[in-house]
């Protein structure tokens, strides 16, 4: 008798326990279900459709995004021909967004290694200096960086008054541009993932290794390195994967004729209105973010089996 | 065999810090002035009282207050102002109530799913998100002909939510359960419990998550492009905008504005958190 | 295995018991990484006694306290309240109060609402909780702090608002779960005092946890000594500390010299028993009663002393140590199989020679030596 009534009350908990468990989770997981993941199956599924004349879609089964990703048809006689501009768009973004991970790992890991040699309590306080611009409007800093980038600005006003040069260096509206843009507006990504594993190296290694008669290049290469490694594929990954996709840079600081994958999309479900094809072209983005997170799951996963 | 013998320094070596690479520090202070210098810049020239962005003159205040008489920008503010605060107010509570079903109970099957679901958002390019939302509305729209600024609190909630549970779930994890074995140990029923102990608590967690989803909503910028109906222009949208016809100082006091707002709530952020930790 | 000695009942059988557990079984995980932490426990608490669980750490002494507290449900088993079946009954139905081992005191309170919040829940007009509060704040000599934070307050204050913000409702059992391990020695000694005077002032049935035996025998009416989840023994101080029934016992409280023996022969209680270096000794038998064979002989250090002259010696070993002890000395001999045994000799050591392997005969005090079940 009191065998039963106690399963009964633990039955009776556990269940109460799922059910509230349920009904907390439910309002978060029902809204980005229904707003975020959803939207992706809708994606999928307009990418094998057929555009709308005023933009939308016509439910009618066709591969042609795909097939618009690498050939055009000719509009006469309707053979295909291949048509490289939009693999070079994609090509130029990996491009972009592979630099800017490199210039970014180039910067970031002297200022991630720099604060993390700061006494405990001034680490905060950079830190923070670091963080603040990510939570300050990006389109914002990125118009910052135009007024600086201009013809007019301060980057060309201060070498020509210095007489570095004569007249201004046209960087805004080019590549370079849009790659300064994408280090400045990620730097941060990079840096705090590998300030989080230098902050673990033990500096008395440092000393041991100097100890030992190793140079700082040795030092910095077998010593230090190791021990950020899991920072630095993080923070790769963090700068990689958003600059792939990177919107605003490109449309501010590319002027719109230096295009990348984002604008690309966007561009479909605007003026060109071709929601299929950029919800192929989405799709493509997809699985290139997902291919790169897989590299740096190996990565990850070799780095800890390596440290035991 | 490698010698050993006393090597002559090519110059005195420097006592101090071994710790120290050559120009680390050189590049750090680089990277911190590159971060804010472009925004020094906009922000100093929109006290500028003339109509360059480039050459400064005298200190005025006109392009805030030329900003202010602007209805446009009036507009996007009272949009921006509108869909973040019904945002965060939806993604914080949905986010708490979250945060409390994964912390507060023993580890469950299904819970990395969950977290999954939550941090979707994050991990898929804003892009991809938006046009992605963009396709979904325009069905519902079709669907039912319901038209408002619904669908944008919508979309602004579900990208908020991540960002709200983050510091809200860092929160509960760092609390123990003991007060609240504690509260019912001296017969608070589970609701009392939450009300009197847990949620007390748990207040400066659920403060930071409601001040980043806030922060997160009112500078989004992709995903209102797609999504917003005609009306519907947030300031970071009338930005892009007005950018788009050409740049004035109006700009730059408008983002100085913005910028302010972000800066103090992040601040405010971070001193409730740095009181937290006590 | 049952492990309730028959003999801890014999007295003060007539007062009532506020808690019984029954066949207490508690698990914790499943299948290969299933771990019993308490195996078929049966305890019975008096009515306004002192109750001690004693052990060391992992014993299931806090598992205990957390069941009856009801945090946790039993594997199997039941626990009564005055006679009522509260096995499965949430915490905040249980009229029973903790104070937990870093006491959990709510920290966005003051200290009187801390005080407070026990009779606040149960719906009490703030009239009578005012008064309450202030009565509960002047018995543990806090009423300064009445408006505190409770972050202000040093380690012993917390540790008097935890207990004041568990007497406060008037449970019927108090559980302290090892209240005194975070303060320091001194402050131990004084609260270990006071918990004692409170406990008859409040006349509730306090059920503490310790792993310090020395606290234990201080403070308990009685005392039950845990390990791997079973009760070894019940008893009062006294009965633990003079009768141990078992060798865990024994060995876990105080200090004690243990030698393995064979017995010879018994009559009535006593046995004789033939120790390794060939000595025969006369022992007390445990109730339960042993077979005769090889056995424990344990026999207390103050329970022996140095033979003086001409005295008949029980044992006799070689002097290793000397060490003073302030009251006492503590003499370590070898005996001739190769045991140590250790010989708290009290008052002065005139005409004894203490030079270290000196040849010194021990006696043992009548009832000082006891076969260990």
């Amino acid at each position: 008798m009191t065998a039963a009534t106690l399963t009964q009350a633990q039955i009776e908990e556990r269940r109460r326990t799922r059910r509230t468990r349920r009904a907390l989770l439910a309002p978060a997981l029902i809204i980005i279900v229904a707003i975020s993941v959803l939207p992706l199956g809708i994606t999928f599924v307009y990418s094998f459709l057929k555009p709308g004349t005023y933009g939308g879609v016509i439910w009618e089964f066709s591969t042609d995004a795909y097939v618009q990703f690498l050939f055009e048809r000719d509009i006469f006689d309707g053979t295909l021909q291949f048509n490289d501009s939009y693999l070079t768009i994609f090509m130029r973004s990996i491009g972009l967004a592979f630099g800017a991970t490199v210039g970014a790992l180039i910067l970031g890991f002297p200022t991630a290694y720099f604060i993390a040699t700061k006494p405990r309590e001034q680490r905060n306080l950079w830190l923070f200096l670091i963080t603040l611009p990510f939570w300050t409007n990006l389109l914002i800093r990125t118009y910052a960086m135009l007024l600086i980038l201009r013809d007019e600005g301060m980057i060309n006003l201060t070498l020509m008054g210095v007489g570095v040069i004569e007249k201004p260096l046209s960087i805004l509206y080019t590549d370079t541009a849009v790659f300064i843009g994408l280090i400045y507006t990620y730097l941060p990504f990079m840096v705090l993932p590998l300030y989080a594993s230098l902050e673990k190296l033990d500096f008395r290694l440092v000393e041991a290794g100097y100890d030992l008669y190793a140079n700082r290049w040795r030092v910095l290469r077998h010593i230090i390195t190791p021990v950020a490694k899991p920072g630095i594929i993080a923070g790769c990954i963090l700068v990689f994967i958003p600059g792939l996709g990177a919107y605003i840079t490109p449309a501010l600081l590319g002027g719109g004729k230096k295009l990348m994958i984002g604008n690309m999309i966007a561009i479909q479900f605007g003026s060109s209105r071709n929601w299929p094809f950029g919800s192929a072209a989405a799709l493509i983005l997809m699985a290139l973010v997902v291919i790169a997170l897989l590299i740096y799951a190996r990565a990850a996963g070799k780095g800890a089996r390596a440290h035991g | 065999m490698a010698e050993t013998s006393v090597p002559t320094p090519r110059r005195a070596p420097r006592a101090r810090d071994l710790k120290a690479m050559p120009g680390f520090k050189t590049i750090g202070w680089a990277c911190i002035f590159a971060l804010y210098m472009p925004l020094a810049v906009l922000i100093i020239f929109s006290f500028n009282d003339n109509r360059s962005v480039v050459k400064w003159t005298e200190f005025s205040l006109r392009w805030y207050e030329a900003a202010l008489e602007n209805d446009g920008i009036r507009n996007a503010a009272w949009v921006s102002v509108k869909v973040a605060a019904v945002a965060t107010i939806f993604s914080t509570i949905a986010a708490t109530m979250a945060a409390l079903a994964t912390t507060r109970t023993a580890a469950f099957r299904g819970q990395g799913l969950a977290y999954g679901i939550i941090n979707q958002p994050l991990m898929i390019p804003e892009i991809v998100t938006a046009i992605s939302t963009l396709s979904l509305f325009s069905l519902v729209k079709q669907a039912t002909g319901v038209t408002g600024i619904g669908y944008l609190m919508a979309a602004h909630t579900a990208f908020c939510i991540p960002f709200a549970f983050m510091p809200i779930r860092a929160r509960l994890e760092d609390m123990t359960l003991t007060l609240e074995q504690a509260g019912a140990d001296l017969y608070a029923t589970p609701w009392q419990s939450f009300r009197y102990i847990t949620l007390p608590l748990l207040m400066p967690g659920i403060l930071a998550g409601a001040m980043l989803a806030f922060v997160v909503s009112l500078d989004d910028v992709i995903i209102t492009l797609m999504v917003a109906g005609p009306g519907e222009t947030t300031l970071p949208i009338f930005i892009l905008g007005a950018l788009r016809r050409g740049i004035t100082p109006e700009i730059n006091a408008v983002s100085t504005v913005l910028v302010a707002v972000s800066v103090i709530l992040v601040i405010a952020l971070f001193l409730v958190q740095g009181r937290m930790k006590k | 295995m049952s492990s309730r000695p028959a003999h801890a009942d014999h007295q003060a059988q007539d007062r009532r018991n506020t808690i019984s557990a029954r066949s207490l079984v508690k698990t914790f995980g499943h299948g290969e990484t299933r771990v019993t932490a308490l195996d078929n426990i049966d305890v019975d608490i008096r009515e306004n006694e002192f109750f001690t669980l004693l052990g060391p750490s992992g014993c299931g002494k806090t598992t205990l306290l957390r069941l009856i507290a009801g945090f946790e449900l039993p594997t199997g088993g039941t626990i009564e309240l005055e006679g009522k079946d509260i096995t499965a009954l949430p915490p905040h139905l249980r009229p029973v109060n903790t104070v937990f081992q870093n006491y959990a005191l709510f920290p966005h309170m003051t200290v009187a609402e801390n005080v407070g919040f026990g009779l606040k829940m149960l719906g009490k007009p703030s009239g009578d909780i005012d008064a309450r509060v202030k009565k509960m704040l002047s018995l543990v000599q806090l009423e300064a702090m009445a408006n505190r934070r409770t972050d202000q307050l040093s380690g012993g204050q917390q540790q008097r608002v935890a207990l004041a913000r568990a007497l406060a409702p008037a449970p019927k059992v108090l559980l302290l779960d090892e209240p005194l391990a975070a303060l320091d020695l001194k402050l131990r000694k004084n609260m270990q005092l006071e918990l004692k005077s409170l406990q008859h002032e409040t006349g509730i049935t306090f059920v503490f946890v310790t792993h310090d035996q020395e606290e234990a025998l201080t403070m308990s009416d009685r005392i039950a000594v845990m390990r791997d989840g079973a009760i070894l023994q019940i008893g009062s101080p006294k009965d633990i500390y003079d009768r141990p029934t078992h060798r865990f016992v024994a060995d876990f409280i105080g200090d004690i010299n243990i030698f393995e023996g064979t017995v010879e022969s018994t009559e009535g209680n006593q046995a004789k028993v033939r120790l390794r270096d060939g000595e025969t000794v006369l022992a007390r038998m445990p109730e339960a009663g042993t077979s005769a064979g090889s056995c424990a002989l344990a026999v207390r250090p103050e329970s022996l002393r140095i033979a003086g002259p001409g005295e008949a010696a029980a044992l006799e070993g070689t002097l290793e140590n000397v060490v003073y002890m302030g009251a006492a000395h503590n003499l370590h001999l070898r005996l001739g199989s190769g045991e140590e045994l250790v010989v708290r000799h009290g008052g002065s050591t005139e005409g004894i020679d203490l030079s270290p392997g000196a040849q010194l005969g021990v006696v043992i005090a009548p009832g000082g030596a006891r076969v260990l079940a």
